[in-house]
């Protein structure tokens, strides 16, 4: 197992989730191919802490505070999807195009 | 084919079909289920790199905190209307460019040249001690934006229009 199979799992797995970000409506689904990629990035941060760090920490740090990032922000998305979904009745993300000029 | 390349081959397959299902299924539960199923996938590579504790976080938050949050919201918002809608006419846009970054990244993975290391054992106390001497401030500014995010989501969930 070398760098390269991370970094293809990881790019493979960013790519799935940036699909599903472009290509789904529903914001919930959305949100769920943003912590996709959210993951992706953890394992590409792993893997480098891994093979390339000499203390082999520092990629295994940031990827906890993505990791609590990523938590808090789906507490919030979620809240605010709710929200949109009790304001509009519809969870459609084509339809919320109120700022639109 | 080293015995871990093949349980890596393995746990890499179960990712990506936790992945695939995500981005087509039509359910939107069932797409919350292939997102543990590729998260805890994930965290079965952690384990592979000798990375436990981060295999232990990733379970630990994102199976059982992130995909519960996820479908309790699911369960109480009426969900047979959020499954009516899920997929845009852009599809073929999307997947292009999905495909072309993915061809992009491709490309700079096979084309690089880094020195890299065995997989040697991570130590879990350096860990520790780093994680609270050089990034303890990071580490209380996290805290502090887990407070905010639960204080914001209470506020936004609970509604305009209530009493008090």
């Amino acid at each position: 197992m070398t760098l390269e199979h991370i970094e293809l799992l990881s790019a493979a797995l960013f790519c799935l989730g940036m699909y599903g970000v472009l290509a789904r409506r529903n914001a919930v689904l959305v949100l769920i191919s943003i912590e996709l990629m959210l993951n992706a990035v953890n394992l590409n941060l792993v893997g480098y802490a891994v093979f390339l760090d000499p203390g082999r920490v520092l990629g295994q740090i940031i990827a906890i505070f993505v990791i609590t990032i990523a938590a808090a922000e789906v507490g919030l998305a979620l809240a605010i999807i709710l929200r949109m979904y009790k304001n509009r009745g519809t969870a459609n993300v084509d339809e919320f195009n109120i700022m639109k000029w | 084919m080293s015995p871990d390349l093949i349980v890596y081959m393995f746990i890499a397959a179960l990712c990506l079909a936790g992945g695939f299902g995500v981005v087509t299924t039509r359910n939107v539960a069932h797409a919350a289920l292939f997102l543990l199923l590729s998260l805890a996938s994930v965290a079965g590579v952690f384990i592979l790199l000798l990375a436990e504790f981060l295999a232990l976080v990733q379970i630990l938050i994102y199976g059982g905190a992130v995909t519960i949050v996820l479908l309790f919201a699911l369960m109480l918002t009426r969900l047979e209307e959020f499954s009516q809608v899920t997929d845009n006419p852009q599809r073929p846009l999307a997947a292009v460019t999905a495909l072309g970054l993915f061809g992009v990244i491709v490309a700079v993975i096979v084309g690089q040249r880094v020195p890299r290391m065995t997989i040697g054992g991570g130590d879990f106390e350096s860990l520790g001690i780093e994680l609270f001497t050089k990034w303890a401030i990071p580490f209380e500014i996290a805290s502090l934006v887990l407070l905010v995010a639960l204080v914001g989501a209470i506020i936004i969930a609970r509604g305009e229009g209530s009493e008090e």
